[in-house]
């Protein structure tokens, strides 16, 4: 087992030397001149040749390639243009708090998803089944920046039970101290129960929003994955052997359904990480997808870098994991090939 | 014999599909019995409704199936008309089924030993301390070599003839009175399905089991059955001892399966197909005799009401132009 998975990861380091090589050519190619944009406006083409020489955007690009190889093998992943902090530092505080969010995100899917997949599949044309078609289609047709406007402007502004949707923590408290980096886990950790109280009120709003978004691919994969394999013969012959119908159901029928639901979880998984900055956006979460469009803008090199080989980097993990939860799931999925 | 309580009894069943291209009329006033013991060939052409019957005995038919009529006594039970709580009882423990394509048929991804103690903890009054030694020994029962090790195999790991021995072993694990095994050779090849079928017959010998064998296999029904029923498009057309059948078929479609069917020395030429297709069950204007647009023997007298054969009789042909008994002194 063990081999395997490090036989895994070193098999993806070319995926990784791939990315790092994309992501430095590309951020060269983007419209927009670093050098020009720090300067500012008023600046004279002097100060702006001087800054281009500071941040060594006048060596050759292989030159520049080198330079940022070697300081990537030193763990130096640069710096921050815009706000003046290392991008290692800033990507470990901002990573946790879009896994948190996914995370949370991804579960309150599942809990509603799975089981409305399957009651819709047990039970084709019931009321159920019609309510998630409905449910699901709404969850895909709704984008997510409205669902979270609407979610804030209904339970801020009109019911005021939610909290302001404004970043992580209410600013009276103070965040837990920093063991995983995400809050709801450290305040757990911590034992302070009103704190993780008040970062659960701060989360559930745009987990919610999230989770709207992916419920419905994975309750429609659910349901088409049950309804297949409960047309199978060996489920035909549980019954015909007398098993409980919850035997049937569970031990029999959903275990062989959750290949594809696991194939779709980690494919959304890696999309809401990636993707969720509109969501970042609207509750100013302090998330990597945020960061990255920030600096994007800006045409600040290293945070872009950063952000897209940390994604490479969960990928690449994430491709893993879900392989090594097929093997536990199906002894027919060898590991090795 | 006759006064002999048959162990099911089937009477005037009746059972349809509703699909979206119309009513599937599927089976139609069917009568047969098994006795204790006894092993039943049912025999027809694919379509006939043969595996649909045995779903239905079972309660474990399509949602879409719908009974119109008839009963099917097992014991003091009318398993048409019994509960699903009462069904689920009787399946497994007392009528149990083994299925064409083994492979398929077993959990994927379930250990066979698992699967066989499923139906253990269901039914039988085994404590679980016992329970591996019971399936190992369900498993030592159909002679798989080195039980102990295969309890732990999962469905693939096993050929198709040992994943058929597991069936069978998931099956009798609770000492059924009726074996139903639909096409239980099918997808094996030759020398294991010899094998299967004794170790259905040993085991049946062995336990007074009841099988009805269903096949569209006329030579494999012939070795194996004492009585063989025939079924065309929903109907029995024809039951009778196996030897009698096979030296005297009345049923026209019965005898031209026979002609149908090679046998050892006989040539191609000598084999002749039955023309024509199953008529469309969906058709609202079927014969009574829905054998009759492929019979030769065919006369205005087949509109009339299709004789029955009583469930209980241990021949019968239901049709107006059977052939002549003498075939027999020919």
């Amino acid at each position: 087992m063990i081999r395997v998975i490090a036989l895994r990861l070193i098999g993806a380091i070319p995926n990784l030397i791939g990315v790092v090589v994309v992501t430095f050519l590309l951020t060269r190619e983007l419209p927009g001149d670093p050098a020009a944009f720090f300067a500012g406006a008023a600046a004279t083409p002097e100060a702006v040749e001087q800054i281009r020489e500071k941040l060594g955007l006048n060596k050759t690009l292989i030159e520049q390639f080198g330079l940022y190889l070697f300081d990537l093998a030193r763990g130096d992943f640069g710096q921050s243009l815009s706000t003046g902090q290392p991008v290692l530092t800033e990507l470990v505080q901002r990573l946790p708090a879009s896994l948190e969010l996914t995370f949370f995100a991804l579960l309150l899917a599942t809990i509603i998803a799975l089981p409305l997949g399957i009651m819709a599949a047990t039970r084709p044309g019931s009321w159920i089944d019609h309510l998630c078609r409905l449910i699901t289609t709404a969850g895909v047709s709704l984008p997510t920046f409205f669902t979270g406007l609407l979610l804030a402007y209904v339970f801020y502004f009109l019911l005021g039970i939610a909290p302001s949707p404004l970043g992580r923590l209410d600013p009276v408290f103070s965040p837990p101290r920093p063991v995983t980096g995400m809050y709801l886990i450290d305040s757990l950790l911590a034992g302070e129960g009103a704190l993780f109280r008040a970062c659960l009120a701060q989360l559930i709003l745009p987990a919610i929003t999230m989770g709207v978004f992916v419920l419905a691919p994975l309750a429609r994969m659910t349901r088409a994955s049950m309804l297949g394999v409960l047309s199978s013969d060996f489920i035909r012959t549980a019954r015909a052997s007398g098993l409980a119908s919850s035997t049937v159901l569970y031990t029999y029928a959903f275990r062989n359904a959750l290949l594809p639901v696991v194939t779709t979880l980690g494919m959304v998984f890696s999309f809401l990480l990636g993707s969720n900055v509109l969501v970042e956006k609207v509750f100013a979460w302090p998330g990597i997808g945020s960061y990255a469009i920030e600096s994007l803008t800006a045409s600040d090199y290293a945070p872009i870098q950063g952000f897209v080989l940390t994604m490479g980097v969960l990928y690449v993990l994430l491709n893993l994991s879900i392989d090594l939860i097929y093997g536990l799931i199906d002894p027919r999925v060898g590991l090795e090939a | 014999m006759s006064a002999e309580i048959p162990l099911l009894k089937v009477e005037n069943f009746g059972l349809e599909f509703r699909t979206r291209s119309g009513v599937v009329h599927a089976l139609e006033g069917l009568n047969l019995a098994i006795r204790k013991g006894e092993t039943v060939g049912l025999v027809g052409e694919s379509g006939s409704g043969k595996s649909v019957l045995s779903f239905a005995m079972l309660g474990i038919s399509d949602a879409a199936a719908r009974v119109t009529g008839g009963s099917a006594w097992f014991g003091g039970l009318d398993l048409l008309k019994a509960g699903e709580s009462d069904l689920a009882e009787i399946r497994g423990r007392e009528i149990s089924m083994i299925f064409q394509n083994p492979r398929t048929a077993l959990n994927p991804i379930r250990r066979v030993g698992a699967q066989i103690e499923d139906v253990l903890k269901r039914h039988a009054a085994v404590r679980s301390a016992d329970l591996r030694a019971r399936a190992v020994e369900a498993l030592r029962s159909v002679n798989i070599p080195d039980p102990e090790r295969r309890y732990a195999a999962y469905p693939f790991e096993l050929s198709g003839g040992m994943c058929q021995r597991v069936m069978i072993a998931l099956a009798l694990a609770c000492g059924p009175a009726l074996l139903i095994a639909d096409e239980p050779t099918t997808g094996l090849d030759v020398t294991t399905q010899a094998g299967i079928m004794d170790l259905i017959a040993e085991r049946a010998r062995a336990s007074g089991m009841a099988t009805l064998f269903i096949t569209h296999d006329l030579a494999l029904a012939a070795e194996h059955c004492d009585r063989i029923i025939v079924m065309h498009a929903g109907h029995i057309v024809e039951a009778a001892p196996r030897r009698e059948l096979f030296a005297a078929p009345r049923h026209p479609y019965t005898a031209q399966l026979i002609r149908a069917t090679p046998a050892a020395g006989s040539l191609l030429e000598g084999l002749s197909a039955i023309p024509g297709n199953l008529p469309d069950l969906r058709r609202r204007d079927l014969p009574s005799c829905r054998f009759r647009e492929r019979c030769e023997r065919a006369s205005s007298a087949c509109d009339a009401p299709l004789p029955r054969i009583d469930a209980e009789a241990l021949s019968g042909v239901a049709c107006w132009h059977p052939l002549a008994v003498v075939a027999e002194a020919a």
